[in-house]
Parts: structure tokens; C-alpha cells; sequence
């Protein structure tokens, strides 16, 4: 899965799993704040994440994810570590 | 102290989705009770049981609220919809008083069964999502509807077995009446699934007249069998009698007497003595005469032993006047944690429609049922006070009384 694949995949999740509007993703959004992501959605995410891209999300790890494009890089990060 | 009346109802059952499908249905005597092929294939003793469709809320409530919530909690959100639009309260009116909510419900099984089987097999609790806390404990229903219509007041859930919706009635009667509360939204709600059901189906209390559905909840008939597990969900307003006037709300009864009591004996089998204390309780506090009652909704739930003594119970108290008496699971099932709220409702629609609801497939009576003054046809009546009898395991009991004002 190519760089784009994973951002339209992570993008549609948070439309269908998350039901954030189409409208308000784009990269500089941050996840609470812009997303309204909040402590009891990231536990979602964390079951939604192992589910689609097969691995678990550690919290240490997400302390510096802000915005959805650190997200991204995570994610990307994660399945692609080289 | 207060006077204590009910200015809106709200109804979601097996016998009708809303009031007016409720009130035909009662005066009708249909029956909500079906043959489900899933609990015969899981091993289930008896597959009958009440049904109602599932509500779609997608689209209605956002996520975080819809997610948290299980069936009995979708059920209570409809009834509690339809209760506040019959009470004339909007969302402004919420916000700017300090309503309460105190619902009957003492199960939430499919969350807890849903969980467990996530971490069997993923053995990793974060897996199981952040919704199914929220479902999954016995005060989910008054947990998610008090954020969900930004409540300010009370706010707990009562698990009194088969009586639980009665006692969150007579609850937040006490409250009203004392003054702490001036409006408390009550109910009960009851999940329909085979997982919330299964070991109450091997106890061999359910009818297995799996042939007939519609005359399998036979209450007081001689050839009773058992009852029928059903559920849904129901939500009476309740508010000081000043609240209503000052409001200028309609209102569809007055709460004027609540007894309980516990029969200190067996887990499951229900006595004589303790209803008998409950019905005397309930009209000592309404400071009426036993005679004044013009209508019994008689717990009764076609079990063999159950009825006969709620029978002898009745006889004791109200043998001299012999009001008429209806038992209306048989039509909607045994409602169980929901019962005590839907017939506080069922009997107020009768109420003030002038009418008793058929305690339908009372064919024949036995020596002890034969007692009674048992409705098994829909009888016009004129009612200004009835008692609704709600009865649980560990012999819980809780009587209901109202008034036409």
C-alpha cells in the first residue's frame, strides 16, 4: 500500500468509523481541537487501526500526534517503517 | 407536600411504537407476541417472545451518543422523545430547569457477552472500543438519556427485578412529593435479545405453547403455562402539580399513592402476605378507601403459581368491592424491567379513554382466579382511580395508585 492508498484509506475510515464530515479532513486539521477526536475516539481508533492496517497503535507513541497529518506519518510510518 | 401528576407519556412496545398505536392495540386486545426461530436454534426451552424493531438512529444522534447506547437505551430514547413532546417539554425547557431521570432497568446482557467474546478472542481489552462500558452497565439507560437531553437533576437507575419501572415511578413520586424535585423523567426499559433471556428460560417459567403465540400469555386462565419474555420501553413525565399549572400542561393522572415492600422469603416464588402489605401501603398513602379503586392492572404473568397467589392477594385486599381486574401481558408479554412504567402507562391511557383493556385468553378460570372480577373482554368503565400491581425476584413489590384529576 503506496503513501496516497493509506491517506484515502485512513481518510474514508474517518468518515465511515468516526463519522467526521468530508469537508473538515484535510492535513493541517488537528485531531481534538479541528476533528473533535477526543480520549474516548482514540480508543476507537486504536480497535479501527489494528482492524484495517493490522497493527496496534502504542500511546506512548501518540503523544506528538496532533494533527491529521501526523497521523498520517504515523500510520505511514508504522507500515513502512523503512 | 406536593401533589405529584403525570403530564407525559411516551411508549415504545410490543402492542405499538407510540401512544396511539398503544391505545388501539389495548382496546383491541392484540397480542405482540411471536415464535422467534433464533432462541430455538440457540437451545432455548421456549423461542416466544414480545418483538419490536430495532430503532435507526443514524442520523438522529451522532456517534458518541448512538455508540454507547444498547437496544433498551434505543428504546427508551424514543419513548422519552414522544413522552417529552406529550408533555409539552422542548430541549430550551431542559436546559433551563433541573429535570431528573430515574429509570427501571436490571440487565444489559448482549454488551457484556460482546465484550468477553472480543477479548477471547483478541486477548487485548483495548479492542473492544470505547462504547460498550456505556451499554453494558444496568444504569445504561438514565447514564446515556441524561446527556443525551443535558439533564441537571436526579439521576440514577433503580434494578428492582421485575418491579424496577414501578419503583422509579414511585421514587421520583417521593421526590416530587417532598419537595426535593419538580419534574423527574421515570420509566423502564427492557432489552428483547436471546442473551438477556437465557438462563431466565432455564428455569421452565416460560410457556412453551410455542403453537399458538398470540395465547401462549394467559394470565389467570386455568391452563396457564408460564409467562412470555417481551421488553421495550416506556417514560412517564412526572411534576408537582404547581410545575404543571404554571406550565399550563395537561394532565393525565395524579400519582397518589406508592407502597412496596419485600416478601422475606423465596428468590423466585412470589407469596400471599407481601403484595397483600404492598397494596395496603399504596392505599394508606393515597388516604383513600380500598373501595375507591376502579381498576387493577394485576401483575400477573400467566406463571401457574405467581398468579394464583397475586389472585389471593387481590381477593384479600379488595374482596369486598371486587374492582374489575386486567392483566395486559396478556398481550404484551412480560415487559419485566419495563413492566411497572408501560402499565402505569397502559392503564392511564384506559383511563382517561374510558375503558378497560381484555385480559385476553381468559378462557376459563381456576378455583382461585375464579375470585376475581377479571376484564377477559374490553369493558367500557369509567376510571378514576386505578392500581397498577408490579412484582420481582427476591420478592420485591411495588404498588401503584391513580387518579383521574
Amino acid at each position: 500500500m503506496d503513501k496516497d492508498d493509506i491517506i484515502r484509506k485512513i481518510n474514508q475510515l474517518l468518515v465511515d468509523e468516526i463519522e467526521i464530515e468530508e469537508t473538515q479532513i484535510y492535513p493541517d486539521a488537528d485531531l481534538k481541537k479541528d476533528l473533535g477526536i477526543d480520549s474516548l475516539d482514540f480508543v476507537d481508533l486504536f480497535v479501527i487501526v489494528e482492524n484495517n492496517f493490522g497493527f496496534k497503535m502504542k500511546a506512548e507513541e501518540m503523544a506528538d500526534v496532533k494533527s491529521l497529518e501526523d497521523f498520517y506519518t504515523y500510520i505511514i510510518k508504522r507500515i513502512n517503517p523503512n | 407536600m406536593n401533589r405529584v401528576v403525570i403530564t407525559g407519556m411516551g411508549i415504545y412496545s410490543v402492542i405499538g411504537n407510540n401512544l396511539g398505536e398503544v391505545k388501539d392495540s389495548l382496546f383491541h386486545g392484540r397480542s405482540g407476541i411471536i415464535f422467534d426461530p433464533v432462541r430455538k436454534a440457540m437451545g432455548f426451552r421456549s423461542a416466544l417472545t414480545g418483538m419490536v424493531e430495532r430503532p435507526q438512529l443514524k442520523g438522529v444522534l451522532d456517534r458518541r451518543m448512538r455508540i454507547g447506547l444498547p437496544v433498551q437505551g434505543e428504546y427508551a430514547y424514543i419513548s422519552t422523545l414522544e413522552a417529552l413532546k406529550h408533555a409539552g417539554i422542548d430541549q430550551s425547557y431542559l436546559d433551563k430547569n433541573e429535570v431528573g431521570i430515574l429509570f427501571g432497568n436490571d440487565s444489559s446482557a448482549v454488551p457484556v457477552v460482546e465484550s468477553v467474546d472480543i477479548l477471547r478472542e483478541k486477548k487485548d481489552t483495548m479492542m473492544i472500543g470505547s462504547g460498550h462500558i456505556f451499554q453494558a452497565m444496568n444504569s445504561t439507560v438514565s447514564m446515556n438519556l441524561s446527556v443525551i437531553f443535558r439533564l441537571k437533576g436526579v439521576n440514577f437507575t433503580l434494578s428492582g427485578a421485575c418491579a424496577s419501572g414501578s419503583h422509579a415511578i414511585g421514587i421520583g413520586y417521593l421526590l416530587i412529593k417532598q419537595g426535593l424535585q419538580d419534574m423527574i423523567i421515570c420509566g423502564g426499559a427492557q432489552e428483547i435479545n436471546p442473551e438477556s433471556t437465557a438462563s431466565f428460560d432455564a428455569l421452565n417459567a416460560f410457556s412453551t405453547r410455542e403453537s399458538d403465540p398470540e395465547r401462549a400469555s394467559r394470565p389467570f386462565d386455568r391452563d396457564r403455562d408460564g409467562l412470555v419474555p417481551s421488553g421495550g420501553a416506556a417514560t412517564v413525565i412526572i411534576e408537582s402539580y404547581e410545575s404543571a399549572m404554571k406550565r399550563g400542561a395537561v394532565i393525565y393522572g395524579e400519582l397518589i399513592g406508592y407502597g412496596f415492600s419485600s416478601n422475606g422469603e423465596h428468590i423466585s416464588m412470589p407469596n400471599v402476605e407481601g403484595p397483600v402489605r404492598a397494596m395496603q401501603k399504596a392505599i394508606l398513602d393515597a388516604g383513600i378507601k380500598s373501595t375507591e379503586i376502579d381498576y387493577i392492572n394485576a401483575h400477573a404473568t400467566s406463571t401457574p403459581a405467581g398468579d394464583r397467589n397475586e389472585a389471593n392477594s387481590i381477593d384479600l385486599v379488595f374482596g369486598s368491592s371486587k374492582p374489575l381486574v386486567s392483566s395486559t401481558k396478556s398481550m404484551t408479554g412480560h415487559e419485566m424491567w419495563m413492566g411497572g412504567a408501560s402499565e402505569v402507562i397502559y392503564s392511564t391511557l384506559m383511563m382517561n379513554n374510558g375503558f378497560v383493556a381484555p385480559n385476553i385468553n381468559y378462557a376459563n378460570p381456576d378455583e382461585i382466579t375464579a375470585k376475581l372480577n377479571i376484564a377477559a373482554v374490553t369493558t367500557p368503565h369509567e376510571i378514576n382511580a386505578f392500581l397498577s400491581n408490579s412484582f420481582g425476584f427476591g420478592g420485591t413489590n411495588s404498588s401503584l395508585i391513580i387518579r383521574k384529576v
